[in-house]
């Protein structure tokens, strides 16, 4: 690393020694993953429904490397620059989902996605970290002004975003969100009477969505007891699992997902076992976890709530989103169209997740102690 | 360490002190942390469950998976249907082992899209037939049953996971329609439906380790086949039949009935052409019968061949006259009766042997019975019930008496092997014991003798010259028979057969030639009988054997019978 010297005083120099290294190492392991496991997984998907064999991987590999740029440019911004690009990202989340009633497209059952500059973009993605950041920028505001009411106006944006979701309706992505302000309610340091509260909301919030929304009902149906519809999907993967054993069948080998209709995306945890054996999906599903437990073990250094309540909800979203993916395949879970961070196909996940690690990368760098610190003593 | 302190702390409200509230956040960072270990960790251990504990379970390699609605218990594929060769192994019909094509319409991904590819695929299979089909409520609806590799690549490559595939045997006929008869064919799940595949089920559906070697020898086969097709055609006959059989063990070497059919896909012909002519149909063959009415003579008949019988008039018995076809107007000798074939002298033979005599040695030679051979369609024989002396006479010249061409091939066999049973058989024994097992004698030797001379007669002086052959000796009889009609018989539609035994002084082979309803042409002056239809196709057959058997020709003795002479010395002695 000769041309980034410690000693040099450029940009990208000083990024470069104050940038938490650990976790981008952990983040091009996964970038190695997802580009293999794409390109084993959907040649077969591609080619069944009738696309060029390398359609998904190319754009897999394009929309990486632009959510690589973008992540590091994020990282690169301070922690008044990222509230406010989330601000900015979030409004304009919010706004695309209101209009996806109106101009959406339809896939497989659900409106997530608009067209946009020839992409198709599923803008709740997006709305996720930046909402992470924006509501740990309210809270953490709560916190240095008595008066201001963060906390409220967090609850009011998550009612919103919660309604916009179950409209579409995506109950994995409610989900995952509502977890996170959880998340980020609890690092705040809420009473845990006020959290078992919550939590019993939480379930009555389940079972109004389980009477509520059919296809909801029919997955955990089924998870419960698989003799009463289809658990195809499922089979299948789990099928993949036992094929993979210790050794697994070797990159682009396993056959499971020609009959995956989601192997490149909502499925490709399966594609892993089978291809790439225990022992690499094993170390697969540790780096979500080294991810997690590192960038907490950061969060730990920090003197400013923000970082911790954004970074506390960004990496709860990631290590979540891995978990319910993963548990999903693996049939400890009801079967929820879920994105592998990192890994899985699909454009506006890929950008999204960038986006979220970029954040995570911005608050945990060196410099930045030292800053708010001074900022602190100022005050 | 500053966080387990922290644990303390736990409870600081929100509104605690700026300081505090970092305190009580990184407490519960590390609460956040256990969580999301003990979350992982419920991962790896479900890893381990599925990739290290169940995939042992499924043994080494763990290729084959239990996915309930991919496997039915009942898809266990069947025991592979045994092979059926010829005599030197060459393949009859055999299983391979064929995809069949079906779906599950639950899984069904694509259905407009599939079902279109799957037409463009299969031109029997419409497109609207098949999107009913991927409709279906149930979970199984078979599409197409034994497909090609090549296919099945195809279709795999569609990549729709509600087309399934399931392994079945398909049975392959290598010959084509050559053998239909004697093979048979079976259906998909393995019923055999006719000739050996029927005759031979439960040996054939134990399974692969056995091949089942049956008595024919495709060359044998080959040659009927090709020359009575091409005479059918040449005389536009009706239909046509053959047999060859080895005089000894009773082998069918080549069995042959016109027209056939595709064992691959038998019901595509006519119902009829699945008829059997040489084992269950049931004909009055006229002449050739001549063969056993002279046997039974000489059996019963002391110094038969002295006696002569007057064929100068049409012989009247009550309302009945029976001419010859060729008279003589002379008193002929046994020999000659036989050689120039005249109904009026054998007529005159079976009475004098009288109705039981005739009735009891046609039974002993298997003629009056259905044949006990081990072939599925057997037809059983007609004759007169109850039986009048005008039967006798009749049934000596062959008429009034209908049976199956396997049957006469087996006693014309038993007639010139020195007189012993043949059975006719389509299967070889697992280990041949020749010479061995107890010979039943039906004839005397002295009368196979003779009736291999008087046969050898028939081709070197009488109806049947054109089946000679320079240097083999070949013999036979001709029969030329009108069939019956509305009223009485027809005239104009004969059964015109020949039945050849060569090499004449060591029967080896008993040839049999029909045709039903040959039409006369110039080139045989209009005539379809025997000796214009048959006898030629006989001798081209007997060639196409020398041929590939390399019969090599010999030095003939010349027949004592022939030039009319004297009858006492007789060629073929029990000692040649």
């Amino acid at each position: 690393m000769s041309f980034l010297s410690r000693t040099d005083k450029n940009v990208l120099s000083t990024w470069f020694w104050t940038v938490d290294r650990t976790m981008l190492v952990f983040v091009s392991i996964l970038m190695a993953y997802g580009v293999m496991l794409v390109a084993a997984a959907s040649p077969a998907v591609a080619v069944r429904i009738g696309l060029h064999e390398n359609h998904f991987l190319v754009r897999h590999v394009v929309v990486l490397l632009i959510a690589v740029v973008g992540m590091i440019f994020t990282s690169f911004l301070s922690p008044k620059g990222l509230w406010r690009l989330a601000t900015l990202i979030l409004g304009a989340g919010l706004f695309a989902m209101i209009l996806i009633p109106f101009v959406g497209m339809d896939i497989k059952g659900a409106q997530r996605w608009i067209h946009l500059l020839g992409l198709s973009l599923q803008p709740s993605e997006l709305v996720k970290p930046a909402f992470a950041i924006v509501a740990a920028r309210l809270m953490a505001m709560q916190k240095e002004k008595e008066h201001f009411p963060g906390e409220l106006y967090a609850a009011g944006l998550f009612a919103i975003i919660v309604l916009l979701l179950m409209m579409q309706p995506d109950f994995g992505m409610s989900f995952v969100i509502t977890s996170m302000i959880i998340a980020q309610i609890f690092l705040a340091g809420c009473r845990f009477k006020y959290l078992i509260s919550v939590g019993v909301l939480g379930i009555v919030a389940l079972l109004i969505v389980y009477s509520s929304f059919d296809h909801v009902r029919s997955r955990i149906d089924r998870f419960l007891d698989p003799s009463t519809g289809s658990t195809y999907q499922v089979d299948k993967s789990l099928e993949s699992f036992r094929q993979g054993g210790f050794m697994g069948a070797g990159p682009g080998q396993g056959t499971v997902k020609l009959h995956l209709p989601d192997a490149h995306a909502d499925f490709i945890f399966a594609v892993s076992g089978e291809e790439l054996g225990f022992v690499f999906t094993l170390l697969l599903a540790g780096i979500y976890l080294l991810i997690v437990i590192h960038g907490l073990r950061k969060m730990e250094e920090s003197e400013d709530m923000f970082s911790i309540l954004a970074c506390g909800g960004i990496l709860t979203m990631i290590g979540l989103q891995a978990l319910i993916h993963m548990g999903s395949s693996l049939h400890i879970l009801p079967a929820k169209g879920m994105t592998l961070p990192f890994i899985s196909y699909g454009g506006t996940s890929l950008l999204s997740i960038g986006f979220a690690m970029g954040a995570v990368l911005s608050l945990t760098r060196h410099k930045k102690r030292a800053r708010i610190v001074s900022r602190r003593v100022s005050r | 360490m500053a966080s387990s302190r922290s644990l303390n702390r736990l409870s600081v409200t929100i509104k605690g002190g700026h300081g505090g509230s970092l305190e009580v956040a990184r407490a519960r960072i590390l609460m956040m942390r256990a969580l999301f270990l003990a979350l992982y960790c419920v991962v790896a251990v479900r890893l381990f469950d599925l990739m290290i504990i169940q995939n042992i379970d499924l043994g080494e390699g763990g290729e084959h998976i239990n996915v309930s609605h991919f496997i039915d218990p009942e898809q266990d594929l069947k025991v592979r249907r045994a092979d059926i060769v010829d005599r030197n192994g060459v393949l009859l019909a055999t299983s391979l082992k064929a995809a069949s094509l079906y779906v599950d319409p639950k899984y069904i991904l694509t259905p407009e899209r599939t079902a279109r590819a799957l037409s463009e695929m299969f031109p029997d299979l419409s497109y609207d037939v098949l999107l009913k089909k991927f409709q279906k409520s149930g979970r199984f609806v078979w599409l197409k049953r034994g497909i090609t590799p090549e296919d099945q690549a195809n279709i795999l490559k569609i990549g729709d996971p509600g087309l399934g595939f399931r392994d079945e045997y398909k049975r392959l006929y290598p010959q084509g329609t050559l053998a239909a008869h004697v093979v048979g064919y079976s259906n998909i799940d393995g019923q055999g439906f006719m000739g050996v595949e029927r005759s031979f089920q439960a040996m054939l559906e134990k399974g692969s380790d056995l091949t089942l070697r049956t008595s024919l020898d495709i060359r044998f086969q080959h040659a009927l086949h090709a020359e009575i097709a091409q005479t059918m055609q040449k005389f536009s006959a009706k239909a046509g039949a053959g047999i060859v059989l080895d005089v000894q063990t009773g082998d069918v070497l080549g069995m042959v009935s016109l027209p056939d059919f595709d064992p691959h896909a038998p019901t595509s012909s006519p119902k009829n052409t699945q008829f059997n002519r040489v084992t269950q149909g049931v004909y009055e063959l006229g002449s050739v019968f001549k063969i056993f009415s002279t046997a039974a003579f000489l059996e019963t008949q002391k110094n038969a061949l002295s006696v002569t019988f007057d064929a100068r008039e049409p012989l009247k018995r009550g309302r009945y006259t029976i001419r010859d076809y060729h008279p003589e107007k002379r008193v002929l000798s046994i020999p000659e009766i036989f050689m120039v074939s005249s109904n009026i002298g054998t007529a005159l033979m079976g009475e004098t042997i009288g109705a039981e005599g005739i009735q009891s040695f046609y039974k002993k030679l298997g003629l009056m019975d259905k044949p006990d051979i081990a072939f599925s369609e057997v037809g059983k024989p007609l004759y007169p019930r109850p039986w009048r002396d005008i039967n006798t006479l009749t049934a000596s010249y062959g008429h009034g008496i209908a049976v199956s061409p396997i049957q006469l091939v087996r006693a014309v066999a038993t007639i010139v092997n020195g007189g012993y049973k043949v059975t006719p058989r389509f299967v070889l024994p697992e280990s041949e014991e020749r010479g061995q097992g107890t010979k039943t004698r039906l004839v005397s030797q002295e009368t196979s003798d003779v009736m291999r001379s008087l046969m050898r007669l028939v081709v070197t002086d009488g109806t049947a010259k054109q089946a000679n052959i320079e240097g083999y000796d070949i013999g036979g009889k001709t029969g030329t028979a009108e069939k019956p009609g509305k009223k009485g018989y027809d005239r104009k539609k004969l059964i015109s057969s020949f039945v050849g035994v060569f090499p004449m002084n060591d029967p080896q082979y008993v040839i049999f030639v029909m045709l039903d309803e040959p039409k006369g042409i110039p080139e045989t002056h209009g005539y379809a009988t025997a000796g214009w239809t048959a006898v030629p196709t006989f001798a081209r057959i007997v060639k196409r054997i020398i041929s590939f058997q390399a019969i090599k020709p010999q030095i003939l003795h010349n027949n004592d019978f022939s030039q009319k002479q004297s009858v006492s010395n007789i060629v073929y002695g029990g000692q040649e």
